[in-house]
């Protein structure tokens, strides 16, 4: 495929493309990790957040809170050079990515997911109530299925929040389409020069969350209409 | 009637329960037993609902005490359970389970409590929705019904659970006009069988000829205690009659 691109475009650029695509793996690897890792945090964090017991709420409300309320950004400095300085240990880049945005995104979607939990009308819950109904039960058969509804939208949503997300990573060294591409910018080759690389970078990225924007949307237009 | 306090059905002793600073039941006494058909009715704000939905553990009231068929509500959860296996309730609002056929919202409930097996809640199921007379309507969803429809499927998803009491909060208010005598025949035929019912109704044609006892509130009180012929005739409060020539003027 390499010498495909090179044919096509050319040295530098077709090595550009080629090493840009290969990077982009990296970047959707990182995604989808953050987003399963996430999803299932995120799953944990909400039941406790809806249960009846303080204490847990309470721990469940202080978790998303804390990682709501910090960049991811500082997250990933504190994660990759914070903890490895701090106890003189090595954390490879992957590791830390996978850390900070598995929680940036757990708190993130449990707050969503709690939101959608809490759109589903009281007296469905009362009347479960009523009728007797095991918890866990009530949750599966009657919340969560109309829940979805409301949660699946935003959660897609996110999903290109994520993506995007996953560029900061670059800085803590992880090898994804970012770093890729600022290396080549800082390159000094004829014909990789920023306003080469950028633009080229910035297509991928859109070709990779433009199609789960479109997706968010049209799940989001058809919550609306109630089916 | 049996007058016996063994065979009080519901009791409450004192019961009281706030919002926050408003307090929506005041010092209620009330004893009622099995097989007795009661109407609650009164100004909207007076703690009709409010009070039917503390029989059930909907809301927690904070003092006194309230017995349901041997159990007393204490706050646990255990208790709680134990008085929701006899007690049956419809909502005003419905709150049938919209993703779930009919068959299913009457079955969810029996086969998730192990109460039964899935062939025989079926069948319990096909027969309480024959009772109400929607058995042809078992597969459809909740939204193809009509409301009045709407609202016998969840009487009879209330009765599937065999309950010794049944509660009524408003079943009819959020009905059309022509939907409204569908679901009283309903509950009618079942007040016929004999089920112990406590009914939060402005529908005082059926509290006049279902109805064993009128329970009159206002301001969180129970102002009026008595048979339908005497609270409509000869109401003792002024609160009442007040309440009844605004009702009946029309």
């Amino acid at each position: 495929m390499a010498d495909l691109l090179i044919e096509i475009f050319g040295k530098p650029q077709g090595i550009i493309i080629f090493q840009l695509l290969s990077a982009c793996r990296f970047t959707i690897y990182l995604s989808l990790i953050a987003f399963l890792g996430g999803g299932a945090v995120a799953g944990m964090v909400t039941l406790l957040r809806i249960s009846q017991i303080p204490p847990l709420q309470r721990l469940a409300t202080s978790y998303i809170w804390m990682f709501q309320s910090v960049p991811l950004l500082m997250l990933l400095f504190l994660i990759g050079l914070g903890v490895p300085r701090l106890f003189d240990i090595n954390v490879n880049p992957w590791t830390a990515a996978t850390v900070a945005l598995i929680l940036f995104t757990s708190a993130y979607l449990a707050e969503v997911w709690r939101g959608a939990i809490e759109s589903v009308a009281r007296g469905q819950w009362e009347a479960s109530f009523a009728l007797n109904i095991r918890y866990s039960l009530l949750l599966r058969r009657v919340i969560l299925p109309q829940a979805i509804k409301f949660g699946i939208a935003p959660t897609v949503g996110f999903m290109v929040q994520i993506i995007k997300g996953t560029s900061l990573a670059y800085i803590i060294g992880f090898n994804d389409l970012m770093l890729a591409g600022k290396r080549w910018a800082n390159a000094p080759v004829l014909g990789s020069e920023p306003f080469v690389v950028f633009p080229l970078m910035a297509v991928m990225y859109f070709c990779i969350c433009y199609p789960l924007a479109i997706f968010a949307r049209k799940l989001e237009a058809k919550s609306l209409t109630g089916s | 009637m049996p007058k016996n306090a063994e065979d009080a059905i519901v009791k409450m002793e004192k019961v009281n329960k706030w919002f926050d600073d408003f307090q929506a039941i005041c010092d209620v006494d009330l004893t009622i037993f099995e097989g007795e058909r009661i109407v609650i009715c009164g100004p909207s704000g007076s703690g009709k609902s409010t009070l039917i939905r503390c029989l059930n553990g909907l809301e927690q009231h904070q003092s006194g005490t309230i017995t349901v068929h041997g159990t007393e509500l204490t706050g646990k959860d255990s208790a709680v359970r134990q008085v929701r296996e006899n007690v049956g309730m419809v909502f005003q609002q419905f709150n049938l389970f919209p993703h779930l056929t009919v068959l299913e919202n009457c079955t969810l409930a029996p086969i998730s409590n192990g109460k039964l097996d899935e062939n025989a809640a079926h069948e319990k199921a096909m027969e309480y929705l024959e009772r109400v007379q929607i058995p042809e309507q078992a597969d459809k969803l909740p939204g193809q019904l009509s409301g009045g429809q709407q609202q016998r499927v969840a009487i009879a998803r209330a009765l599937c659970m065999e309950p010794k009491l049944m509660l009524f909060d408003e079943p009819t208010s959020a009905l059309d006009p022509e939907m409204i005598k569908e679901v009283l025949d309903t509950m009618v035929s079942l007040a016929e069988d004999g089920m112990s019912m406590i009914c939060v109704t402005h529908e005082l044609n059926f509290a006049k000829s279902v109805a064993h006892r009128i329970i009159f509130m206002d301001n969180g009180r129970i102002v009026e205690d008595q048979p339908p012929d005497d609270f409509f005739e000869r109401p003792k409060s002024a609160r009442a009659k007040l309440f009844l020539d605004q009702i009946l003027s029309h």
